[in-house]
């Protein structure tokens, strides 16, 4: 047994050998031809790398916004055939926030949410953003930190306290590198302290910049920026990941019998599941990956018909090599073995290169897009493995016609 | 295969027919030869074009195989081997050297003569494999061109490395077809030289030509006709090549004093 793989082993060595001088003598067509799949592989690899980047990106923009979070909005209003949009429908009260927090277990922290749009004007310079009304649950359930300063307490909520806490661009805009904790800041017309200053984020989903806006109390919003008797939405946190669904036929439920639904009538609210939207970011993008993987994978398909063509020729170049090869004695085996091996280092050597290149190719987008590609040993191994399946695949046919020349034929070939 | 007894013949062949199709047309290249071949001989089968020498030499050569009749090569029946069969045979019992050199152009003369053992079974070790084609390459003259490429080298030296591959495996028989049809007049009879002194230390040789001034060399001339054989006789006025050479030498040696 160990004789015959001896055999086998020196037999496919020396084969290899005898291979490998055909391909450096036609060193500008190997490499020509190997480039088919160098460009291939790379393609496959790069894209692939580029798509697990995105997805790694949009997941963690995704899970930015908190764990496990359920956003509440308000329903849209209709006036006259005219829709207002989400959150214009005036429905959903604190009090529906605060039964929420009661009486649903599964609840770990509720933040009722109004928002405006509002000019901030300090020390000279002024900033169009945004102001959120929010409870001081609103830093646990988006698991944000600050950097300086103190969130407000629910003391300052119920007091509707004239007090801000900044974001960190727009602390940049209106502060530059002052410390902003302790400065006035006014709102429109009303003065606020800014008594803390968030860390930043980064963008969010959607692209804006979650690190421009105020957070001031929900109350103080409501009463002094934009005097709404409603909300536009409530940000809940669940207690765990499993508990999400659950936790959201819950409040549909509490929230449809809080408003007289009957039955037939539709949903006066909508319920944003964190879960859920990363659970469908994350197919389509992994839609996306397989898609640029698929269409990479055509220049790799492509690249192996570059080989089969390439060692058709070099077979009928070299009839006359094989014929006497033949004569003095070669089995069909071992000339279908001669060819088989070209090809198949061919498709190696270019896959070698194109996942060398691939990675390259993944490291400089990272660098020029300021985006991290992931390059995973998975789609090295595939583009490893398909391209020599392709060499065997493609190379099979030319060496097949190889081994099966005539050798008297075959000698007599000009 | 059975061990061959010895003093048999190297080649017999009883009413062999080989035919071939050219579209609907039947071709008859050779019909019924019967013909005996034994160890030593050296014998020319000579012919015409269309004669039907080449296809039996292809036949001989295990390259093709019989319509019909019987084929025992030392012994061996070649009729209804496969291909893989075929060439293991041509392999162990067969040396073969072609009108045209065939060698692999862009390879050394002695990986050129090395070829035939490295589709061996069982396979050569690798030093044995260079010590046999060294001793092959010297045996032809051609110790001191080892690592010479075939177009560094003339036609004479390049048949001489071709004889070198088919002697290397120590084959039963050697098969030269046209070995000297592109050479000229004294490369030839160097040539032919060469195979009478292999010959002498007792390989068998068959050759095909068309030339009366080749087949003058060897012992035993075939002429075939319209795939037959028509006349078989021993060569009883054979010449020596290394006499022809020495007689050239002279002659040309006069030439010059004149």
């Amino acid at each position: 047994m160990i004789n015959l793989f001896q055999i086998v082993f020196v037999r496919v060595w020396q084969t290899a050998l005898i291979a490998l001088r055909a391909l450096r003598r036609n060193k500008l067509r190997s490499c020509l031809t190997a480039l088919g799949i160098i460009i291939g592989v790379a393609s496959v690899v790069a894209m692939v790398a580029v798509g697990n980047g995105a997805q790694a990106r949009i997941t963690s923009e995704v899970s930015s916004l908190g764990q496990n979070l359920l956003m509440i909005f308000a329903g849209s209003r209709h006036t006259g055939g005219v829709n207002s949009g989400l959150g214009s429908a005036s429905t959903m009260t604190i009090a529906d926030a605060q039964a929420m927090a009661r009486e649903i277990p599964d609840i770990a922290a509720v933040s009722p949410e109004d928002s405006a749009t509002v000019q901030a004007i300090a020390d000279g310079r002024n900033w169009s953003t945004t102001a959120y009304g929010e409870s001081p649950d609103y830093l646990k359930i988006r698991d944000w930190k600050l950097t300086a300063g103190s969130m407000f307490t629910d003391h300052e909520v119920r007091s509707a306290a004239k007090v801000a806490v900044i974001g960190s661009k727009t602390a940049n805009e209106l502060f530059g590198p002052l410390n902003p904790v302790g400065q006035t800041v006014r709102l429109g017309t009303i003065p606020f302290v800014i008594i803390g200053q968030l860390e930043s984020k980064g963008s969010g989903m959607g692209g804006q910049n979650q690190d421009d806006r105020f957070i001031i109390p929900y109350t103080t919003a409501m009463k002094r920026l934009t005097g709404d008797k409603y909300l536009r939405s409530i940000n809940v946190e669940i207690v765990s990941a499993d508990r999400m669904d659950s936790g959201e036929q819950q409040i549909t439920s509490l929230l449809r019998q809080r408003h007289r639904l009957t039955a037939d009538q539709s949903d006066d609210f909508n319920i944003f599941n964190q879960k859920e939207i990363a659970d469908t970011v994350n197919s389509i993008s992994k839609i996306i990956t397989l898609l640029l993987g698929s269409i990479a994978g055509i220049s790799l398909v492509v690249g192996g018909i570059g080989i089969m063509n390439i060692m058709l020729v070099s077979v009928t170049e070299r009839t006359r090599e094989i014929g006497i090869r033949i004569a003095v004695g070669a089995q069909p085996g071992d000339i279908r073995l001669q060819f088989l091996i070209e090809a198949v280092t061919l498709s190696l050597l270019g896959g070698l290169i194109g996942v060398l290149c691939g990675i390259g190719a993944s490291k400089l987008v990272s660098v020029v897009a300021n985006f991290h590609a992931v390059v995973s040993t998975g789609s090295i191994l595939l583009a490893f493995g398909v391209s020599s399946a392709i060499g065997i695949f493609f190379g099979f046919y030319p060496a097949t016609k190889a081994a099966a020349l005539n050798p008297i034929d075959a000698l007599r070939y000009e | 295969m059975n061990p061959p007894v010895k003093n048999q013949s190297v080649i017999q062949l009883r009413e062999l027919v080989k035919t071939y199709k050219t579209g609907e047309v039947e071709v008859k290249a050779v019909r019924s030869v019967t013909l005996q071949i034994a160890r030593g001989e050296f014998v020319a089968i000579m012919g015409a074009s269309g004669s039907g020498k080449s296809t039996l030499m292809n036949t001989l050569g295990c390259l093709d195989q019989p319509t019909r009749g019987e084929y025992l090569l030392d012994g061996v029946a070649v009729a209804g081997l496969n291909r893989q069969q075929l060439a293991r045979l041509r392999n162990q019992k067969l040396g073969f050297v072609f009108q045209g050199f065939n060698l692999l152009s862009r390879t050394t003369a002695l990986e050129n003569v090395e070829l035939p053992m490295f589709y061996s079974h069982p396979l050569v070790p690798l030093r044995a494999r260079r010590q046999r084609a060294v001793e092959a390459l010297e045996k032809v003259g051609l110790g001191d061109r080892q690592q010479h490429h075939p177009s560094q080298l003339s036609g004479g030296q390049q048949q001489r490395i071709a004889i070198a591959r088919a002697l290397v495996n120590r084959p039963e028989l050697v098969l030269a077809d046209e070995p000297t049809g592109n050479l000229d007049t004294r490369t030839s009879i160097e040539i032919m030289e060469l195979f009478q002194q292999l010959n002498d230390t007792g390989i068998t040789i068959v050759m095909v030509t068309h030339e009366l001034d080749i087949a003058a060399y060897c012992k035993r001339v075939v002429v075939m006709r319209d795939g037959q054989i028509v006349s078989d006789t021993q060569n009883e006025k054979r010449r020596t090549a290394a006499q022809e050479l020495k007689r050239l030498d002279e002659a040309e040696q006069k030439a010059k004093l004149a």
